[in-house]
């Protein structure tokens, strides 16, 4: 009965997200913006260097790690979400229904981490067009990486939208932590050989393990593991989804 | 056993020693009040009394610093979902999701409080006919007037065929037919479904007609409790409006407002929810 009462209320405001989502093209190309210029600017900037390093080619490197990039971003914007639904007065809404406040923060969730794996989908074809080549039979494992990245910053970021009351504090959530968060993550740059401390910082931050596994799965280039990539992230996006929850039950408006 | 619980029975709001305090200022400082089952309760007081902090504690969007609340005999700290199903709100501030039209804002409401798609799209027809909404049902509500807007969110609250609807305001901002307007299918739905309805306003002539019983609260305490005649009685004056100002003074209330609020601002931003 209850649990019932959870699902429907999970799918509605799942589904809310999607018709957000669906209604505001131009958030969608302008979210678009960002990964193309890295893609471009980057992938072809920085190509004949990384070549002539014996590094091989450096779109196909790229790719992944923008694609993930764009999930991080949106995945985290779409949890952030929860101020402006505070400020517009919707949130209320949501908080007083007699549904458990955990299943309200696990369709925003869910939302939110749909919206970022077709932003990340629609990233990896753009791609394609510009010379990518994926490898297809991997094509499914890359989705499910895609979509524990998803899951996993969009929990992060519902947990940053339930303590932050207004937007005063975005510049400070994307230089301090979104930023980190890809420069450090391998989306850029092989891991190889980098000096000892920026090696342990990359190894804490729980994306590189997400870029790793859709480069692995994409690309076939060599990585940590499939299995330590899973096992690191599930558990990450389990601990944050918990963390997430915990914040967005105890918001008071 | 008998007394009490033909007591408790009647009134569906039951409030006793109610504080809520932020850091060492009490917004409301022991509030006991009931509302009978069925009544339409008017809750004054000047800005910044504790109306709204009164009613987010009563909706359980805010945990009390002390003081018990019951809502249709459930403990609103204890079975908060059981309190939920009880009571529709209209908030002080807009609440709609802008980028929704007016029926998906009715079907997700539905959703929320497990009612069949059927009866939600049923309910929701008989609403948005009564608030004169229908013929824009499919529009986003981001393209509606404050009125409209406002109309929306009562439908909105009556969805799920609530005991208590309270209404924060509901008449702010809204010309004179619009808040006739919606007092009179107010009214109507409280003598044809008995819905209590408990409402802040500060158009005192609005109370005074409407109300069966009012309380004024100023600076988060009661002062009193009465229906509008008794008021005017005690104070032997000829209007709400004059009982209202000769038991509360003629001073403004929220001169300090500005820097306070600025400072509330700023410590806000990281204090994790907690207020
Ligand atoms: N989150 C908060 N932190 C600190 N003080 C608060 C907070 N919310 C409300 N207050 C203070 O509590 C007091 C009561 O506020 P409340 O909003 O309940 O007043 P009100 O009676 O609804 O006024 P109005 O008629 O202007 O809506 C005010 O002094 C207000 O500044
Ligand atoms: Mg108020």
């Amino acid at each position: 009965m209850s649990s019932m009462r959870s699902l429907k209320a999970i799918y509605i405001l799942w589904i809310r997200q999607l018709k957000r989502y669906s209604r505001s093209p131009a958030r969608i190309v302008g979210s678009l913006g960002q990964p193309l210029l890295f893609l471009l600017a980057l992938g072809f900037g920085l190509g004949p260097v990384f070549a002539s390093a014996g590094q091989g080619n450096y779109f196909q490197f790229l790719v992944p790690g923008v694609v993930a990039m764009s999930i991080l971003f949106t995945a985290v914007f779409g949890g952030i979400e929860i101020i402006w639904d505070r400020q517009f007065g919707f949130l209320k809404e949501t908080l007083v229904a007699p549904v458990p406040r955990t299943a309200i923060m696990a369709g925003r969730t869910l939302g939110g981490a749909t919206i970022a794996v077709l932003q990340g989908v629609i990233v990896l074809i753009l791609a394609t067009l510009f010379g990518f080549r994926p490898d297809l039979a991997s094509l499914p494992l890359a989705l499910l990486f895609m979509a524990l990245i998803a899951v996993l910053f969009s929990a992060f970021g519902t947990a940053i939208g339930s303590i932050v009351e207004d937007m005063q504090g975005f510049p400070l959530i994307m230089n301090f932590v979104l930023m980190p968060l890809f420069f450090l993550s391998g989306a850029l740059f092989p891991l190889t050989g980098l000096p000892r401390a920026l090696e342990i910082v990359v190894r804490i931050d729980p994306l590189t393990y997400g870029v790793d596994g859709v480069r692995a799965a994409l690309t076939g280039l060599p990585s940590f593991g499939i299995g330590l990539d899973l096992g690191v992230l599930c558990a990450v996006t389990v601990a944050l989804l918990g963390l997430g929850g915990y914040l967005f039950s105890r918001i008071q408006v | 056993m008998g007394m009490a619980r033909m007591a408790s029975d009647s009134n569906i709001i039951q409030v006793t020693g109610l504080v809520k305090r932020f850091g060492d200022f009490a917004a409301v400082d022991d509030v006991t009040f009931s509302v009978r089952t069925g009544e339409i309760f008017a809750f004054l007081g000047p800005n910044g009394a504790g109306k709204t902090t009164t009613i987010k504690m009563l909706t359980t969007l805010l945990e009390p610093t002390k003081g018990r609340i019951l809502i249709d005999g459930k403990d609103a700290q204890r079975d908060r979902n059981g309190v939920r199903e009880s009571f529709g709100i209209v908030f002080q501030d807009p609440s709609t999701d802008d980028e929704l039209t007016a029926l998906e804002n009715m079907d997700l409401h539905g959703a929320l409080y497990g009612m069949s798609r059927a009866e939600s799209r049923d309910r929701t027809k008989e609403l948005l006919e009564m608030v004169e909404l229908w013929d824009r049902k499919s529009s986003l509500a981001k393209t509606f007037s404050g009125g409209m807007k406002r109309r929306l969110e009562i439908a909105r609250g009556l969805l799920h065929r609530p005991k208590v609807l309270f209404l924060d305001e509901p008449t702010a901002g809204l010309d004179p037919q619009t808040r006739n307007r919606m007092w009179d299918y107010l009214a109507k739905l409280n003598a044809k479904e008995g819905i209590t309805i408990f409402f802040t306003t500060h158009y005192m002539e609005e109370a005074e007609k409407i109300a069966q019983k009012v309380a004024i609260i100023d600076h988060g305490k009661i002062i009193v409790q009465d229906t509008p005649a008794k008021l005017k009685a005690k104070t032997k004056t000829k209007s709400l409006e004059e009982a209202f100002l000769s038991l509360t003074g003629k001073t403004i209330r929220d001169e300090e407002a500005g820097a306070v609020d600025a400072l509330r601002m700023h410590r806000r931003m990281w204090s994790g929810g907690r207020k």
